[in-house]
């Protein structure tokens, strides 16, 4: 118990990630739902949902860094995971709508009406209880990351071969989610949700509680990964990022090791896509674009790879910028991204973690 | 050539059980490996007694590495057979397997793990368990900590031990993965130019390690240097465009026409 306290209060950004992660999720409750609306502290709902994405983002950069800045694997598909946490979330959240669709059909979503289906195809069943929907959160994501990581480790594919067979992954998974006959909302996505668990997604409170949710679910999942890396196995990884073939010799399957972190990954990946879901309202096959799979890359290389509370940071800074700036100049962002990536890449290769000294930042 | 598809480890290593009852503890028989239709090996044979200290000599690119890769599961031989005492088929095995099968091997170019300290690449080396499981629970004993202790006192890095291992020179380097070998417990050591880079002191030194390894473990050393092949004083094999070409004490070698003609360049 000690090493894994010790580990965390090593990391002192960490620390102060966790501090503040702690302190809004008690505080934005407190400034959305107590003080007055005249109150120049008081959170409006739509802030309230905003900065809840943007730490599902930063929930997704953290999963991101743990395989990439932890073990040298690049993954350039991790919007997959996300995107599929995400769906089982909606799925559970569609089944939640009940007769108040538009259609009015006690059990079938709307899409499904409208594409004349007469019953729900087997694999809705069960997500209309939070009990076997929620643990699929984890599962499903980790299930795909054991097949393809189980397959890919196995035979040894490696840096870019691996990257780009990542990026077809998520590039697969786009297409066939984009197809009305999968069951999944064609391009439209699963949308029109009501409630969760029973309390309106409308009300201030829901927000409110969603935003805590995710703040502490971010929180624990830092200190997951710090005290993961913090035991021998954290070691092992960085042997295997650094001198994956030289790790064989002394007798360890670095495939499994991969593995094993990649499927621990991905389910937190799936998780923030979970809890992005309910906070925008929609989950479509957007999401499993290529390209914001690498959006989430830029996130981790702005913020620091290797340092975990880095591609936090990565991910809520660069997110706040987006939204500013599609604010002004909407088609201008994209370029801005490039512009921002490149210059880091040149001045801060390390990230913005570089601009925090060692002795301060503890590690 | 790709060790990919071999078959994965058995967990817990052949190593106790292992078979050399015949007094012999590796096998290589008619093996040859060619790159792109080099013969970098080429119908060689070599037998390793248990306990023994074996030197291997022989120009560059007479295949000294290439026969280790073969033994440690790094290459694959297009013929020949490889056998870990009586039972091993070291070329069914994975390089892990063989590992734990108890070989250990240290490299021509020293490669350690730069970004961990010394006493936790020693940590990893370590023998014990190596399913991820176990790596996750693993807590270092008194009695682990005492033997990296006793490790890093052997290996002259007691001072550097929280030192990134990126820190260290070449030839700390070479003793960090010495130390690594000596951690993992291998039956046999494979143990590729050890002396590059050293002064001659840390060359003695050296010398006197690898000497007092031998009885409990077998140990093979590939050198250049002859004063450092002298002061092990041990049979001498001399590898030559892939084959054997001669084996006896280090006199009887360098008196030997035929190895003076190719390797000693006269
Ligand atoms: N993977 C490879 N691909 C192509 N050629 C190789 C490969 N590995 C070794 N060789 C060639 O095989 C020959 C034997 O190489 P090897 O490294 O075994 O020699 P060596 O006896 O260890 O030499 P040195 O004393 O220089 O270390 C060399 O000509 C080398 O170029
Ligand atoms: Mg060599």
């Amino acid at each position: 118990m000690n090493r894994y306290l010790s580990a965390v209060l090593a990391d002192r950004m960490g620390v102060v990630l966790l501090t503040v992660l702690l302190v809004s999720a008690v505080w934005v409750p407190i400034a959305s739902l107590v003080l007055p609306a005249s109150h120049p502290l008081h959170m409006g709902s739509y802030s309230v949902a905003l900065w809840g994405k943007y730490l599902c983002f930063g929930l997704l950069a953290l999963s991101l860094d743990m395989v990439w800045g932890k073990l040298g694997i690049l993954s350039l598909g991790h919007g997959v995971f996300f995107g599929l946490g995400g769906y089982v979330m909606g799925m559970y959240l569609m089944r939640q709508v009940g007769d108040r669709g538009v259609y009015g059909d006690p059990i079938l979503p709307d899409f499904m009406v409208f594409l004349n289906w007469d019953e729900l195809p087997w694999y809705w069943f069960g997500f209309d209880h939070a009990w076997i929907a929620f643990p699929l959160i984890l599962i499903v994501p980790g299930l795909l990351a054991y097949v393809f990581g189980a397959l890919a480790f196995r035979s040894r594919v490696t840096g870019v071969y691996l990257s780009i067979i990542t990026q077809a992954m998520t590039y697969a998974v786009m297409l066939a989610f984009f197809r009305n006959e999968l069951g999944f909302g064609g391009n439209n996505g699963l949308t029109g949700f009501f409630d969760i668990l029973g309390y309106d997604l409308r009300e201030d409170v829901t927000r409110a509680a969603l935003f805590s949710a995710t703040a502490l679910s971010l929180a624990g999942c830092y200190v997951l990964c710090r005290c993961l890396f913090a035991t021998r196995l954290g070691l092992l990884c960085t042997a295997v990022r650094d001198a994956e073939s030289r790790v064989r010799f002394l007798g360890y399957r670095t495939d499994r090791v991969k593995l094993s972190v990649f499927v621990l990954s991905a389910a937190i990946a799936g998780l923030a896509g979970a809890l992005y879901v309910p906070q925008v309202g929609i989950i479509n096959p957007g999401e499993f674009s290529p390209l914001n799979s690498i959006e989430i890359v830029i996130w981790v290389a702005l913020g620091g790879r290797g340092t975990l509370w880095g591609a936090v940071v990565g991910a809520v800074v660069v997110n706040v910028a987006k939204t500013q700036f599609t604010g002004w100049l909407p088609e201008g962002w994209l370029f801005m991204l490039g512009g921002l990536f490149v210059l880091t890449t040149l001045y801060l290769p390390r990230g913005l973690a570089m601009l925090v000294p060692k002795r301060v930042s503890g590690s | 050539m790709s060790a990919a598809n071999r078959r994965p480890v058995s967990r817990s290593g052949g190593e106790r059980s292992l078979d050399t009852s015949h007094g012999t503890v590796l096998y290589l028989e008619g093996l040859s490996v060619s790159f792109d239709g080099f013969k970098a090996i080429n119908d060689l044979s070599l037998y390793i007694n248990d306990g023994e200290l074996r030197c291997v000599i022989g120009p560059n690119g007479a295949g000294k590495t290439t026969l280790m890769d073969i033994v440690t599961g790094k290459t694959r031989p297009d013929e020949g057979e490889a056998w870990f005492g009586q039972t091993l088929d070291l070329l069914r095995l994975d390089e892990a397997a063989i590992a734990n099968a108890g070989i250990g091997r240290k490299f021509q170019q020293p490669t350690v793990f730069t970004e961990l300290t010394v006493a936790e690449n020693l940590e990893l080396a370590m023998a014990g368990n190596r399913n991820v499981l176990s790596v996750l629970r693993a807590k270092l004993s008194g009695e682990q900590r005492d033997l990296i202790a006793s490790t890093l006192e052997r290996i002259g890095l007691v001072a550097l031990r929280d030192m990134n291992a990126s820190t260290l020179s070449h030839g700390q380097k070479q003793w960090l993965e010495i130390g690594m070998l000596l951690m993992q417990q291998p039956r046999l050591l494979l143990v590729d130019e050890p002396a590059t880079g050293m002064t001659h002191q840390e060359m003695a030194q050296t010398g006197e390690l690898l000497c007092s390894l031998a009885g409990d473990h077998s140990v093979v050393v590939v050198e250049h240097d002859m004063d450092f092949v002298r002061s092990l004083d041990s049979p001498v094999t001399v590898l030559h465009q892939g084959s054997v070409l001669a084996e006896g004490s280090l006199d009887a070698i360098q008196s030997d026409p035929l190895v003076r003609s190719v390797y000693l360049g006269e």
